[in-house]
């Protein structure tokens, strides 16, 4: 069995985030991390490794880098990494990240393709299904248990209040939780392995039926209009009312921030 | 893509055990204002199996028009049909604006539907908004009119994006729910029922669906909790806790604790907020009975809204809450837990 | 000289620290308040590795360097002396012996499980009348047809009671030199835990890393096979002096972590305490006693790192890892002091880690050799 998993590079978010004078991201200045999503396809993917045998290819798009969070990915476990980079793919929305990912991934051969719901970066949860629409396979998203049965893969599905067990045939995508699973630490001989191994580096060209007018910047369907850092907050109010009242007060509150 | 073509407002009217969910009353009713700004219609996409009767609720909530797309196929939210009805639904009817829930459906079926109409998506919005792109005007640059700006969080909250997809059509967005409003309730209202199948077949991207599982809710990492309803030393007892309990229930919150609730045997320290415990930054957190010793400060300052209740009005807990209230949280607890009942009840 | 990591050993710190934070922290106070041994730790830093870093891959270890393992146990005690020290003694007391002087069947035996963390390793040279004096070696190994039989105990053995595998150093015979003096032959034993006749006695209740099982050792007519000799009949005290060199470079990286994690946290709390209205981080007091933690615990890493190098490229690094461990042991001890000081009366008590780690820090002075005997060791050499 053939799995590729796709990974990002994402600043880490819980040291807070830090802004250049423009009010643009100043990525440069944060730490960066394997996204805790794709952290755990990968997790899942080793284990269907495990479990199954199978070669897992990591891939990500973005900066020279990156090349990090490969590195990380295979002193987890992961046998191959492919890097995309290219000037022209900068600036791309999901539209353009999952052409430029699905055109990459055409190269490979592959019975189950894993993506991380989210990025924590843009919260878009977008990217892994629109891989799949461009590459024509089904999707199954937020997996919360994956398992093999002959060609097709049955993977419990969370919604709200409560789970589909799927059952698809491969080769398909899924997308998968944080809380999926636990991911395994990187060994320390898998890191030192991890820097002798071979990286595959792909540039726009080694990208297979992407028309130009859907990568980067310029293939992105949405715009940023404006960014900002959010308005931190003054001090707040203080009252002193009966208990009557003070409820009042609360539920006010309550409704105002659209909390109930 | 001619974009002149692409007219009117369309939102998808989630429902799961044929039953609306709330996001499709909050999308038609934040449709409305939308199309009323560009002198449009607000159409809601009813999609599923038996489902007709729902649209009459549509209307009531000001759907101008219900397209109904009823099939056995569609009876269970499943990715690809459901791709394929509002695939179709925009190829047909052209509209400007298309919303989806950004619910565990609508942020599944977005992203496809986006990728098969070549569009843009905007994922998780909090604010939608008829303006201009750009939003100021740039010398040597055309400023299009009547665009969708959509208002979004990212990088976990830190940042605010306003997003604009000018030149595809529709302009699609996934929306928070419980962020818009729902509008009033119109009982006689009518809305165009138009039927449209655009045909299901299954092929490989149909999955199959063996099972249904119900879950039952477990206790959340205080963590990952959006509303967290916690206790200090002004609680005054394990017993009491029961208090903050029955408001977390309500709220559908979890409860946690200070370091002197931990101290005192009330509560097990996973539950400790504070610097020797976990730092945790919910969309609200209830401070009851809490001083707030800086090291519990260092551990909750960056929730969205803190509400303190506290008897104490020089308790430092003040200096960080967004609304204090001064008095008795054992009066005020239990009242605004039942008045939150009455409300919710009011509002089935 | 080259003063900059490489990116493997960045990323390697990288995941030190992650799992020391995710891990082993949260249970820092509670393994110190309980005295409880960390198994569940142990078991899951056998999962990632941790247990045979230094160990070559042939023998289901990791490959790496020393000086990835003084960084691991480095990153352990910045959040925990104890679990640092059992990454210590495990590797360095245990597994090191029996890579330079167990025989072709021995590493095969012993080391891939000890490499994979499925057996725990322990060293026992300390007795009642005998610490780093070897000479006053009481244990005693006596071959009786194809079997060793051990008589004898010793005390203070760290990871004691939870070890599987043990090197135990014992006298088996006594010569007479030129001069007529009696002096003991020493030998060195690889003993199994579970092998008839060998026992546990006291547990030691300590000052500090009390999540350490620190236990006494005792051998009743305990019989192990004739082939369980580490190394050549007569060669143990070499043996034990060469395995406590390698041990003090991972006592000086887990000294080096806890003055580590000291400054740490003083730092974050200095920034969060007010006091007469403003940080304690603008009192000048503050910022100098800040700027000598950080000067010499830099320092003392330099000299570790250097140490740990020593080991990977010289066949002789006593002196290295003497200076590495001496200066280390005594910056920790410093630094930590200096921590709960800045901590006011928070920092004495268990709240807070500082107060932890300043007891932790003790330790480091005196086991696998104290101070004093690091500054022989230092003196001999420049004095020689």
């Amino acid at each position: 069995m053939k799995i590729v998993v796709c990974i990002k590079q994402v600043p880490d978010t819980k040291g807070g985030v830090k802004f250049n004078p423009d009010g643009t991201l100043d990525r440069g200045a944060m730490l960066t991390i394997m996204n805790p999503d794709d952290k755990a396809g990968l997790e899942a993917a080793l284990r269907l490794k495990d479990q199954y045998g199978a070669e897992v290819t990591a891939i990500t798009m973005g900066l020279p880098k990156a090349e990090e969070v490969l590195r990380e990915a295979m002193a987890m476990g992961a046998d191959k990494g492919v890097l995309v980079t290219d000037r022209v793919l900068g600036g791309a929305d999901t539209w353009a990240t999952s052409q430029t990912l699905a055109g990459a991934i055409r190269n490979l051969e592959y019975d189950l393709i894993i993506t991380g719901r989210q990025a924590i970066d843009g919260d878009t949860a977008q990217v892994g299904p629109q891989i799949s629409e461009h590459l024509g396979i089904p999707v199954i998203s937020y997996a919360q248990d994956i398992k093999i049965e002959g060609d097709s893969v049955v993977v419990e599905r969370q919604y709200d209040d409560r789970y589909h067990v799927l059952k698809a045939k491969m080769p398909c995508l899924i997308t998968a939780l944080a809380e999926l699973n636990e991911a395994r630490y990187m060994t320390p001989g898998g890191i030192f392995d991890a820097y002798n191994a071979e990286i595959t580096v792909w540039g726009r060209n080694d990208l297979v039926d992407v028309e130009d007018s859907n990568l980067g910047l310029k293939g992105s369907p949405t715009q940023i209009a404006r960014a900002s850092d959010r308005v931190r907050k003054g001090v707040g109010a203080k009252v002193a009312l009966d208990p009557t009242e003070s409820v009042d007060y609360i539920m006010e509150r309550l409704k105002e921030k659209h909390i109930i | 893509m001619n974009i002149a073509e692409y007219k009117g407002v369309f939102v998808f009217a989630q429902q799961v055990d044929n039953e609306l969910s709330g996001i499709a009353l909050e999308l038609v009713g934040k449709g409305k204002e939308l199309a009323k700004d560009l002198g449009t219609e607000v159409t809601a996409v009813l999609v599923g199996s038996g489902v007709k009767a729902l649209a009459d609720e549509l209307a009531a909530y000001g759907a101008d028009k219900v397209i109904l797309v009823d099939d056995p196929e569609l009876k269970e939210y499943r990715t690809e049909p459901y791709t394929h009805a509002l695939a179709s639904v925009i190829e047909k009817y052209k509209p400007e604006i298309f919303l989806v829930g950004a619910t565990a459906i609508g942020r599944d079926l977005g992203p496809r539907v986006s990728a098969r109409v070549h569009t843009g998506l905007t994922a998780d919005c909090t604010r939608l908004e008829i303006g201009d792109f750009p939003i100021n005007p740039i010398p040597g640059r055309e400023q299009l009119h009547n665009q969708l700006l959509m208002t979004r969080p990212a990088f976990g909250g830190n940042t605010i994006a306003t997003i604009a997809c000018p030149e595809f059509r529709p302009q699609m967005a996934t929306v928070r729910p419980g962020v818009m409003q729902k509008a009033r309730k119109d009982e006689n209202a009518k809305a165009v029922i138009e039927e449209f199948n655009p045909g299901f077949t299954p092929n490989n991207n149909y999955v199959e669906i063996l099972d249904i599982v119900k879950a039952v809710a477990e206790t959340e990492d205080i963590m990952d909790a959006k509303i967290l309803v916690s206790g200090g030393r002004g609680v005054c007892s394990a017993e009491n806790f029961k208090m903050l309990e029955d408001l977390a229930d309500v709220l559908g919150a979890t409860v946690s604790c200070s370091r002197a609730a931990v101290d005192s045997g009330w509560k097990p320290k996973d539950l400790q907020v504070g610097q020797t415990g976990k730092t945790v930054r919910p969309n609200l957190y209830f401070a009851i009975g809490i001083s707030g010793a800086i090291q519990h400060l260092a551990g909750m300052e960056e929730s969205d809204v803190i509400i303190a209740i506290n008897k104490d009005e020089t308790a430092p807990i003040f200096d960080v809450a967004d609304y204090g209230i001064v008095g008795d949280l054992n009066k005020i607890v239990p009242a605004l837990t039942e008045r939150l009942k009455a409300e919710f009840a009011a509002n089935k | 000289m080259d003063f900059m990591l490489s990116k493997q050993h960045e990323m390697a710190r990288a995941l030190f620290r992650e799992f020391a934070e995710t891990e082993v922290k949260p249970l820092a106070q509670e393994v110190d308040e309980t005295e409880t041994f960390p198994r569940e730790t142990v078991e899951k830093m056998a999962k990632a590795g941790f247990l045979g870093i230094p160990i070559p891959k042939e023998y289901g270890g990791q490959g790496c360097d020393i000086l990835t393992y003084a960084m691991c146990v480095e990153e352990l005690s910045k959040v925990c002396g104890t679990t640092g020290v059992i990454v210590s003694a495990h590797t360095s007391l245990c597994c090191d012996p029996i890579l330079t002087y167990g025989t072709q069947e021995q590493k095969q035996k012993y080391l891939p499980a000890l490499a994979k963390g499925e057996k725990l390793g322990a060293f026992g040279l300390t007795e009642p009348g005998a610490g780093t004096d070897a000479q006053g070696q009481q244990t005693k190994a006596v071959l009786d047809g194809d079997e060793w039989v051990l008589n004898g105990s010793k005390i203070f053995i760290t990871n004691g009671k939870e070890a599987d595998i043990y090197i135990i150093i014992a006298v088996t015979s006594v010569s007479t030199d030129a001069k007529g003096r009696s002096k003991k032959i020493i030998s060195a034993f690889i003993v199994e835990k579970g092998t008839p006749g060998f026992s546990f006695g006291t547990k030691e209740k300590k000052m500090g890393i009390r999540g350490s099982s620190t236990y006494e050792l005792i051998f009743t007519d305990c019989r192990i096979p004739k082939e369980n000799i580490l190394g050549a009949e007569g060669k143990g005290f070499g043996i034990a002096m060469h395995t406590l060199d390698g041990g003090r470079i991972g006592i000086a990286a887990q000294a080096l972590g806890l003055a580590e994690g000291a400054l740490e946290r003083t730092i974050e709390y200095v920034k969060e305490r007010k006091q007469f209205g403003r940080s304690i981080a603008a009192f000048q007091n503050t910022q100098f006693q800040l700027a000598d933690m950080d000067t010499k615990t830099e320092a003392a890493q330099l000299l570790v790192y250097k140490a740990a190098k020593a080991k990977e490229t010289q066949k002789n690094y006593s002196v290295e890892a003497a200076k590495a461990k001496l200066y280390a042991a005594e910056v920790a001890m410093e630094v930590t002091t200096k921590a709960v000081q800045l901590h006011g009366g928070y920092g004495y008590t268990r709240e807070y880690d500082v107060e932890r780690m300043m007891r932790d820090a003790k330790i480091t002075e005196i086991y696998e050799g104290t101070s004093e005997v690091q500054k022989m060791v230092i003196s001999g050499a420049i004095l020689k």
